[in-house]
């Protein structure tokens, strides 16, 4: 079974999906309700698969295991694996996944289109995780596209055009220069296998393009086409503008898969190419994308603190947790890489649960302007409660999970890069003051709202879908080792590798100098 | 010694005959009555033929001294342009019929020009060449004009005419500045005059003009003006022609010109078609942003994709090649579904072509709305649907034929392009409620149209084994 166990995990979901369009008629509630108990039943069953990847998982094994290899096409291949870096991210979505289906529970529109895009969405982020192939990778990663698409312009609020269409183009401008790079790579090196690519040096010899001095050659602009990519997906500042308004305009199920598990495959990506395929070019951009990280941090944050929409306020404080992955990921130390992994996966947690959160008032009131609340304690002290927790997690309180990926980072930092480090903290109290203001503004406060008064607490289905959130939140807080132990040897050939192909390149560049 | 020549063009012959009977046949029975009949014969007879031809295994044959070629690269070239062409007849068939366009002559003259496609495909001459390319164009002209009560569908005969003879005469002056600075017609001796490395600038200008002649035929920018009108003006079946089988013959016309007769100089080549490639893909993409009418909206996305397809001549290698008869091959079973969907655009029995009128297409057709977000998605070339596999290898071949420029604005061209096929995924999934179009009963189009999407759809398994086939022909031409 373990050879061809995570095509099994990545296509449980497409099939269902199949099964769904094909044999699920009609438009009556008896139809909704198959649909709905069909994909729940699906992603639990997905999960439950995942976790034999998960148990058999060797941590330190620092090579890729459950590998499986067929013919593709022009010589590429269908190659599946899973390392240390990849296989929370795989359990990650299948964690989330059945959430997201309850938490869509009370959707009326299209059903059946609606489950069957979620389910063909999650195996199509699966194989992103676990694609060991190039093509392969960028076949899952921009397949994607087309499912959150649809989700965005059907399900969507009343902007919802322009989010999709946004989304659409921005995302994909970013990858199609991606796959002009892997198109000069598989020319380079002749094989579109990501293991080998990975021991691939590309020429760092500088070289001079249209007058201008390229340093660091062509894995500098390898290593920018991939950045195009994967920054916009990210998302860094200055291209994260899509974020806020895809955020705002899905629909909330779409906000959590689309905060929780497709943001991190920009930073998946960094990790899976850049760092160890083109580490002169990492080498050359560090210091660019540090001050982006930075930026993002403070900036985003300053932008967070005066949005009068919730879901735009959470959007903004994702891109500003995003910059600690990026800061950390191009720290290139192993409490750098260690901290972004596990900031990416905690993030997972709590952006989704906050999304959650707003999409649990939104249903109520239909409105997510922060001014249309105020005093929800009185009416729902639950939901005041798990409010707070993620609000806290989100803000890095320790014993959270929100706390260790920000701290590890930092640490990370700090070795590199002193002012970035400084500038970085100051992050820690800007995310303070937007949510905890925000959480003042919607839950404290006199319940003077007329439209309020009758609002009623969380359902047990909600209650639910928030328990075992909290329970990741809280585990990873007070025991971060179950992430770090299985990360961290994989993190640990990682760095090694990238310090020792820089210190061939520059011992190589000081040769030609010295000839 | 005509024996054998005779029966290498043996299949042409047959086509040949087949028409002139079906015409007299037809003429003196029961004319237009027996269209609907003749439609399908010539179907089927233009699909065993195409077996015929896919099944032959003879190596490379040459007859009459070298100006018809037999192939791999010829009979690849064919087998696409026979089996669309058919394809294309029985799909236009309950359309035509149904407005009482359908005329016996009218799978006559399709016949005529798919042997004229034959020809060029086949050319080792220029004479080969010119006379393939004028069979096929004449019938063209014909049928793009047939309902002859309609001003639109005259206008784009006669422009079609205009501009065509244009080209024509752009060609044979080409043709005659070649033959004057090489001294020979055949593609053989114009390859030994040229010679490697650089051409004289006679023959350079000869070069320029036979390639501008045909980048009219395959519809490059800048000689692209008429495909718009032509296109529009058309009756939607014979559209639906324009865009696959000539567009195929063309292209396979303009590869064995460029690399049978001037496979020497790639160098002077190259960076006209480049050039052609470039400014087709963002002619195509950009003037398609602003089109209502769905019938010129695909005319320039196939400007665009002719613009894909050069990008893999431009290569000027083998793998370039392949690249250009991968994706033609997708491209026309693209355009087949598209077109089918297309036929079935009807409000009250009257055809619509404006696009709006697609408003909430998925709520009421769920199946075929999805089969055309599929084409649509393919044709923008967003993985994993065929249509990106055809990116893919036309980029390797610029990429690895030093073109990075060229691949690099062609994937911008693409991102600009996808706009415009979203915004008919938009309509039908996120458009608001308007007047309903007609449920489509018919079972050839639906049939069609989803065999297309399915293809586009599990084709990304292996492309049904077309690298192989296409790899023997692209090698085939470069001998």
């Amino acid at each position: 079974m373990n050879d061809s166990l995570l095509s099994l995990v990545t296509f449980i979901p497409a099939l269902a999906a199949v099964i769904l369009a094909i044999f699920l008629r009609g438009e009556e509630a008896a139809a909704q309700r198959n649909a709905k108990w069909v994909a729940m039943v699906t992603t639990v069953i997905t999960f439950l698969v995942s976790l034999f990847i998960l148990f058999e998982f060797d941590p330190s094994n620092t090579g890729f295991q459950f590998v499986e290899e067929r013919e593709w096409l022009l010589g590429m291949k269908y190659k599946m694996g899973v390392d240390g870096i990849s296989v929370l991210f795989v359990m990650l979505t299948t964690f989330m996944m059945p959430l997201v289906i309850a938490a869509s529970w009370k959707v009326e529109k299209r059903v059946k289109e609606y489950m069957i895009a979620f389910l063909l969405l999650e195996t199509l982020m699966l194989g992103v995780f676990m694609a060991l192939d190039l093509v392969l990778f960028y076949l899952f990663f921009e397949a994607g596209l087309i499912p959150m698409f649809l989700i965005i312009g059907i399900w969507g609020g009343a902007n919802r055009i322009y989010a999709s269409f946004k989304f659409f183009l921005y995302t994909f401008l970013g990858s199609v220069l991606m796959l002009v790079a892997m198109v000069a790579m598989f020319a380079d090196a002749g094989t579109t296998d990501i293991p080998r690519l990975m021991t691939h040096e590309f020429a760092s010899e500088s070289f001079s393009v249209l007058g201008i001095h390229v340093l660091g050659g062509m894995q500098t602009l390898l290593f920018l086409a991939f950045f195009a990519s994967f920054a916009v997906k990210m998302p860094m500042w200055p291209v994260h503008t899509w974020l806020p308004d895809a955020h705002v305009q899905a629909p909330t199920a779409g906000s959590v898969v689309l905060a929780a598990i497709l943001l991190k495959m920009g930073g998946y990506g960094f990790l899976r190419f850049s760092l160890p395929m083109f580490p002169v070019g990492a080498d050359v951009m560090t210091d660019f994308i540090l001050w982006l990280s930075v930026i993002a941090i403070v900036y985003t944050s300053l932008v967070a603190l005066v949005q009068e929409d919730m879901k735009k306020l959470i959007a903004y404080s994702s891109v500003a947790h995003m910059g600690y992955v990026t800061m950390g990921i191009f720290a290139a130390n192993q409490q750098g890489v260690d901290g972004a992994i596990f900031q990416m996966l905690s993030h997972g947690f709590i952006s989704g649960a906050l999304f959650l959160c707003v999409g649990v008032i939104y249903d109520r009131m239909h409105t997510r302007d922060i001014d249309a609340y105020g005093g929800l304690v009185s009416r729902m002290p639950a939901y005041a409660l798990i409010f707070m927790f993620f609000t806290m997690a989100n803000v890095g309180l320790p014993g959270t999970s929100g706390f260790v990926g920000e701290f590890l980072t930092l640490m990370g930092i700090f070795q590199v890069n002193t002012w970035v480090a400084l500038v970085a903290t100051s992050g820690v109290i800007f995310s303070a003051s937007y949510a905890l203001w925000l959480y003042r503004r919607v839950v404290f406060g006199d319940l003077i709202k007329e439209s309020l008064r009758t609002i009623s607490d969380m359902s047990a289905r909600e209650k639910w879908i928030f328990a075992p959130l909290v329970v990741m939140t809280l585990i990873l807080g007070v025991y971060p080792a179950l992430v770090t132990d299985m990360i961290g040897p994989s993190v640990e050939h990682l760095i090694s590798n990238y310090h020792a192909a820089l210190g061939s390149a520059s011992d190589g560049a000081a040769q030609l100098a010295s000839h | 010694m005509i024996q054998a020549d005779l029966n290498i063009i043996l299949p042409e012959i047959l086509l040949a005959l087949f028409a002139m009977l079906a015409l007299i046949g037809a003429v003196y029975t029961g004319k237009d009555k027996l269209a609907p009949m003749l439609t399908w014969v010539t179907a089927v007879v233009l699909v065993l033929v195409a077996a015929w031809i896919g099944l032959n295994d003879e190596g490379t044959r040459s007859a009459f001294g070298g100006m018809f070629n037999d192939d791999a690269f010829a009979r690849f070239s064919k087998v696409i342009i026979l089996i669309s062409a058919a394809v294309v007849l029985v799909m236009g068939q309950d359309y035509m019929s149904r407005r009482g366009m359908l005329r016996f002559e009218y799978p006559i003259l399709v016949t005529l020009s798919v042997i004229g496609m034959m020809v060029m495909v086949s050319a080792g001459d220029l004479m080969a060449l010119y006379m393939g390319l004028e069979l096929q164009s004449l019938a063209l002209y014909v049928v793009a004009s047939i309902r002859r009560d309609s001003l639109k569908s005259t206008e784009a005969g006669l422009k079609y005419f205009v501009l065509g003879a244009l080209s024509s005469g752009l060609l044979l002056f080409g043709s005659s500045l070649v033959y004057g600075f090489s001294g020979t017609t055949l593609f053989s001796g114009i390859i030994a005059a040229a010679g490697e490395g650089h051409v004289s600038i006679g023959l350079l200008i000869g070069l320029t003009l036979v390639a501008s002649g045909l980048a009219f035929k395959v519809s490059a920018v800048p000689f692209h003006m008429w495909t718009p009108d032509v296109y529009e003006g058309s009756p939607t079946p014979v559209t639906a022609f324009f865009a696959t089988a000539p567009k195929m013959a063309a292209m396979g016309l303009l590869a064995r010109v460029l690399h049978d007769a001037f496979g020497g100089v790639v160098s002077d080549w190259q960076q006209i078609i480049a050039l052609l490639s470039v400014l087709s893909m963002f002619l195509g993409a950009v003037a398609a942003i602003g089109q209502t009418n769905i019938k010129r909206l695909m005319a320039y996305s196939s400007i665009a994709h002719m613009g894909y397809a050069l990008m893999g001549l431009a290569a000027g290698t083998a793998f370039g090649v392949q690249a250009l008869l991968i994706y033609m091959a997708i491209y026309v079973t693209m355009s087949v579904g598209s077109f089918a969907f297309i036929l079935t655009m009807e409000k009250d029995g009257q055809p619509v072509t404006d696009i709006s009128a697609l408003n909430m297409y998925a709520k009421r057709e769920p199946g075929k709305a999805l089969a055309v977000l599929i084409l649509m998605f393919s044709l923008a070339g967003v993985p994993p649907l065929v249509g990106f596999f055809g990116k893919l290898y036309v980029l390797r071949a610029a990429y690895e034929a030093g073109l990075i420029w060229l691949a690099v604005l062609g994937v911008v061209a693409s991102v600009i392009g996808a706009f415009y096929y979203l915004r008919i995924v938009y309509y039908m999934y996120f458009g608001e409620e308007g007047e309903a179009l007609d449920k489509g009963k018919s079972p050839v189009l639906w049939v069609m149209l989803m065999g297309s999407a399915a293809i586009m759809l599990v084709g990304v398994v292996n492309l049904f084994g077309i690298e192989a086939p296409a790899l023997i022909a692209a090698e085939a031409l470069l001998r």
